[in-house]
């Protein structure tokens, strides 16, 4: 089955032409039309674009010319704007808008050859963690479509859980590439914020927002991460700093990496099957010969409230543009300007969304912004002290990715302050700024577990090797679930 | 959403009473003259076709970023050189929310808390020759929003969005001045300072260069300030005075009539004279200020801040200064000429031409020839009197050829044709009579012909001497030497 290679393998086959683009293209929509009903992991399938893009990946590879992708089918989270094609960010807001340009993302994955099949559900604006809050319906999660993919990458998840696409670009704020790689037992990598360009990718909250991936295998994540990162002059807040060829040194020993094991992420709240599946997947590292010591972050239990006033205060601020006057949905007949705006946004956005918004006004209002906005960025300068701290000690840090498998569509759609707590492991990451990978690392009652691995700023080669290394003597990131086989 | 002033019995253009004093402070927003705008690429020229220059940053669409430009921040920087203000190494862009349809982001990117430019100085000349100074509390590098158009759309709105990111310094003042006169002084050495700078246009008709009022009065030696109101967006001298002086006598006449003054933005109606509100406080925004994470904090080092300040031009009072040393002006006739960099550059070069008539030149140019630009609305740079050209002139004035009162005619015929002094006066036979013989025969033809006048005069009545004056004046064409006839006529007329 040419769907069930990795990137890696696919990218090479396409060079060496034992694999048309067309060919592969062909079948991933087959794939994708098929999956819909079961997955919903599609907002956009862009069939004839993406059959077009194929036939130049193979007239170009045809000519020995084609980027290091050429050929190979992705699907791009649908808040990475895309010229030509609608970009909902899973919201009824953006159900008519056609970006006029590409994001960064996109474009450099284009110019890598990558071919486009279509665009993947979210939540809502990225806000969410279970992607139900889609207003194009929930993703369904591959391994149990009873269950949630995670989220709010979960389209991603799910099309690279599934197969139907080697890799998918992915963001994540406060653990939206992570949380659902883990429960949909793919890999995910958060790189460093800065590392790649926020251009083009639809704002939630600016200073935690990082695109990233999500692959079969971290050898997977190396390659796509190589193609998209880089300083991008439109991204003030991008990094000028070279990107080091992240697939180069895969392969390398482990021994002396020194591993930290984060005990404030072994609480009550995580779940003993999925200890036990962290807990062996340390074992593992130990056996390549890395050192493990457990290493404490104190104000890591801030996170959560942290976050929940940050992250809504900047989605307030960034959400604004959406008042019916330029682009995305307007309101029928508005009878003034005050009507057109609160009606265009009252129905444009969905329950998840105002809810933020509406904290996030909250805690920027006058007399409350040195309450909540000004004490939350303190704390998260404590916390990413924290970081700083025991990255002197270690080099990696690691821990569960969630505290529990993924957990029944609807559960906890009721309870948002529940739904808040699965991020409860990967939100400092995001407050830090620090770069993190979910892996898999086995099943707890059916249901894929992530291993959370963390690094300081612009340690992404360290994160990929330890994965790759962690994945050649396991067989769990090969795990796909039967029913797309 | 407005509402009337209400009526105003009278005296509202009166200087106010001296039991009050007024407190002004002013926000002025000059347009920085970049090319592109302060976070995008887009031109920043002005009158296009609504939304040719908006592209997709300055239209706030989704997933585009702001990206600061580097010009914008020079111009900042050299303006608080100009000031003697402190450049702040860390400044930080803001975010100040607020929904309107000219505003695409839902918020306006400025400087709130940390601005690029703080606590300088600016001194102004009062009426009665002394220096005042006023402090500049801070200046702040900021985005400028849209507009909303209503002519010729009825039941609709229309949006042009070339605006929207237009940089813009926002120059705060501190509450220290104390009359509309003051505040029109400080605003048009604001507006001196930005164009020697060459960082704003000052083209006020075009929005370029306009200002807030924050107006209050409060009783003679009171410590506290009174209620203040806000005159929003006015963009000329004169109606800045205008809007002052009411709302002063507004403010006064409702405190005297047992009212209290609200705090509330309001507008000038330059066709009525008069303020309305606009908006009161509790109508106003909370504008949740906060950092913009979308930018960095601009950092500026030492080495950055000592290469703009040594490509500053003489500024205007080192310019003045230096005017009443080498030229020997007043303060006054040094202040009037170092209005606008061009003028003084004008009159060094007449000045430098006719070295022996410095002072002549500073009459000349800030008479005649700006009476006559201010009557064809020109600007000194127009090129329409060259500065050789009106020295041409000058020379002759200095060697005599002409008086200066024939030099009046001269310099209309010169305006007029273009042409250079020394042709007029040739081409008018206006050359001076300086011929003590010819003078003298010219005396003793009016003489002759006013025997009645001579005797009057010579029976002691003095005041005829004009009168022989004007003759000889009328029958020369005014061309005879002034001082050689008053000399022949004292030695002629008494016989």
């Amino acid at each position: 089955m040419i769907h069930s290679q990795t990137l890696t393998r696919l990218a090479g086959d396409l060079r060496a032409r034992r694999l048309s683009s067309v060919e592969l293209v062909r079948a991933c929509l087959g794939r994708i039309e098929a999956s819909q009903p079961q997955l919903n992991a599609f907002i956009s399938i862009t069939a004839e674009q993406a059959l077009a893009a194929a036939q130049a990946a193979d007239q170009a590879l045809a000519r020995g010319e084609g980027g290091a992708l050429a050929g190979v089918p992705i699907g791009h989270k649908d808040l990475f704007c895309t010229a030509g094609v609608r970009t909902t960010c899973g919201s009824r807001m953006l159900e008519n808008f056609i970006s006029p340009y590409d994001a960064t993302v996109v474009e450099r994955l284009k110019a890598a050859g990558a071919v486009m099949l279509g665009k993947l559900n979210m939540d809502e604006f990225a806000m969410g963690s279970s992607s139900e809050t889609s207003y194009y319906g929930p993703v369904r999660n591959p391994w149990n479509t009873e269950m949630v993919p995670g989220g709010s990458s979960g389209g991603s998840a799910a099309a690279v859980c599934a197969r139907l696409i080697a890799a998918a670009t992915a963001t994540d704020t406060g653990g939206s590439i992570r949380q659902p790689a883990a429960f949909c037992g793919v890999t995910g990598i958060k790189p460093t914020y800065g590392r790649v360009s926020r251009y083009g990718m639809i704002a939630f909250a600016s200073s935690l927002d990082q695109g990233g991936v999500i692959a079969a295998s971290a050898e997977d994540a190396a390659l796509m991460l190589r193609e998209m990162a880089g300083f991008d002059r439109r991204d003030s807040t991008s990094v000028e700093m070279p990107v080091p060829d992240y697939v180069v040194g895969l392969d390398a020993p482990l021994e002396g990496l020194r591993i930290g094991v984060l005990k404030e992420f072994f609480d009550e709240g995580l779940d003993p099957d999925n200890e036990r599946c962290i807990r062996e997947a340390l074992s593992v590292f130990t056996r390549l010969g890395a050192g493990l010591r457990e290493v404490s972050l104190p104000n890591i239990s801030l996170s959560v409230p942290t976050y929940y006033v940050v992250a809504p205060a900047e989605c307030s601020s960034n959400l604004a543009r959406y008042d019916g006057v330029r682009f995305g949905h307007r309101c029928e007949k508005p009878r003034d300007l005050q009507d057109l705006f609160k009606r265009s946004r009252s129905e444009g956005f969905g329950a998840e969304v105002k809810r933020r918004i509406l904290t996030g006004t909250y805690v920027l209002s006058a007399g409350y912004y040195d309450a909540y906005y000004l004490k939350a960025q303190r704390v998260r300068q404590l916390i990413a002290a924290d970081f700083e701290r025991v990255f002197g000690e270690v080099d990696v840090l690691m821990g569960p990715a969630t505290p529990t498998a993924a957990f029944p569509v609807g559960a906890k759609v009721a309870d948002p302050i529940t739904m808040y707590l699965n991020d409860i492991y990967t939100i400092s990451a995001n407050l830090a700024g620090v770069p993190a990978m979910s892996i898999p690392c086995g099943f707890a009652r059916g249901l894929p577990v992530g291993l959370q691995i963390i690094g300081p700023h612009f340690a992404e080669q360290r994160l990929l090797h330890a994965a790759h290394r962690y994945q050649l003597e396991t067989n769990w990131h090969l795990e796909a679930p039967e029913r797309f086989a | 959403m407005t509402q009337s002033s209400g009526a105003i019995s009278s005296g509202a253009n009166a200087a106010p009473r001296d039991e009050w004093e007024t407190v002004i402070g002013l926000e002025i927003h000059a347009q920085l003259a970049t090319r592109s705008k302060i976070f995008s690429g887009a031109a920043t020229a002005y009158g296009a076709a609504p939304n040719t220059q908006a592209c997709l940053v300055d239209l706030g669409y989704p997933g585009v970023l702001p990206v600061l430009n580097a010009e914008a921040v020079r111009m900042a920087v050299r303006f608080g050189i100009a000031i003697g203000a402190r450049i702040a190494r860390r400044s930080v862009f803001a975010r100040k929310n607020y929904f309107y349809p000219d505003l695409p982001k839902g918020y306006q990117i400025s400087q709130y808390e940390l601005p690029i430019v703080a606590c300088g100085a600016i001194d102004i000349v009062l009426e009665d020759g002394s220096v005042k100074r006023i402090g500049v509390t801070r200046a702040h590098l900021e985005e400028d929003a849209g507009k909303s158009l209503h002519e010729g759309l009825p039941g609709a709105t229309g949006i042009d969005l070339n605006r929207a990111g237009t940089p813009l310094l926002e120059i705060v003042s501190e509450p220290q001045l104390r009359s509309a006169k003051e505040a029109v002084a400080y605003m048009k050495k604001v507006h001196t300072l930005v164009r020697y700078l060459e960082i704003c246009d000052g083209n006020m008709q075009e929005g370029s260069f306009r200002c807030d009022a924050n107006v209050s009065v409060r009783p003679r030696g009171a410590d506290k300030l009174g209620t203040r109101t806000e005159i929003k967006n006015v963009n000329s001298f004169r109606f800045v005075e205008k809007a002052i002086q009411y709302e002063v006598a507004r403010q006064i006449e409702l405190i005297e009539s047992g009212g209290t003054v609200v705090q509330e933005t309001r507008l000038y109606d330059p066709d009525k004279g008069e303020t309305r509100s606009m908006r009161s406080k509790e109508e106003a925004n909370d504008y949740r200020y906060f950092p913009d994470p979308d930018l960095l904090p601009l950092t500026l080092d030492e080495e950055y801040i000592e290469a703009v300040a040594a490509k500053l031009p003489e500024l205007p009072d080192a310019k003045a200064a230096r005017l009443m040393a080498q030229y020997g002006l007043s303060a006054y006739d040094a202040g009037v000429l170092t209005a606008s960099r061009e003028l003084a550059d004008y009159y060094e070069a007449v000045a430098r031409a006719v070295p022996s008539q410095p002072k002549l030149a500073a009459n000349w140019v800030m008479g005649d020839l700006s009476a006559a630009l201010n009557k064809e609305g020109l600007d000194i740079g127009a090129g329409r009197m060259p500065a050789e050209r009106l020295a041409g002139l000058l020379k002759r004035i200095a060697d005599e050829t002409i008086s200066g009162k024939i030099a009046k005619e001269v310099f209309e015929a010169m305006w007029r044709s273009g042409d250079s002094a020394d042709r007029v006066i040739e081409a008018k036979g206006l050359k001076q009579i300086t011929d003590g013989a010819a003078i003298e025969q010219a005396i003793e033809e009016v003489m002759a012909k006013n025997p009645a006048q001579l005797a009057e005069y010579r029976a002691g009545k003095d005041k005829l001497f004009g009168f022989f004056v004007g003759q000889v004046m009328k029958a020369t064409a005014g061309k005879a030497n002034p001082a050689q006839l008053n000399e022949l006529l004292k030695k002629k007329l008494p016989g």
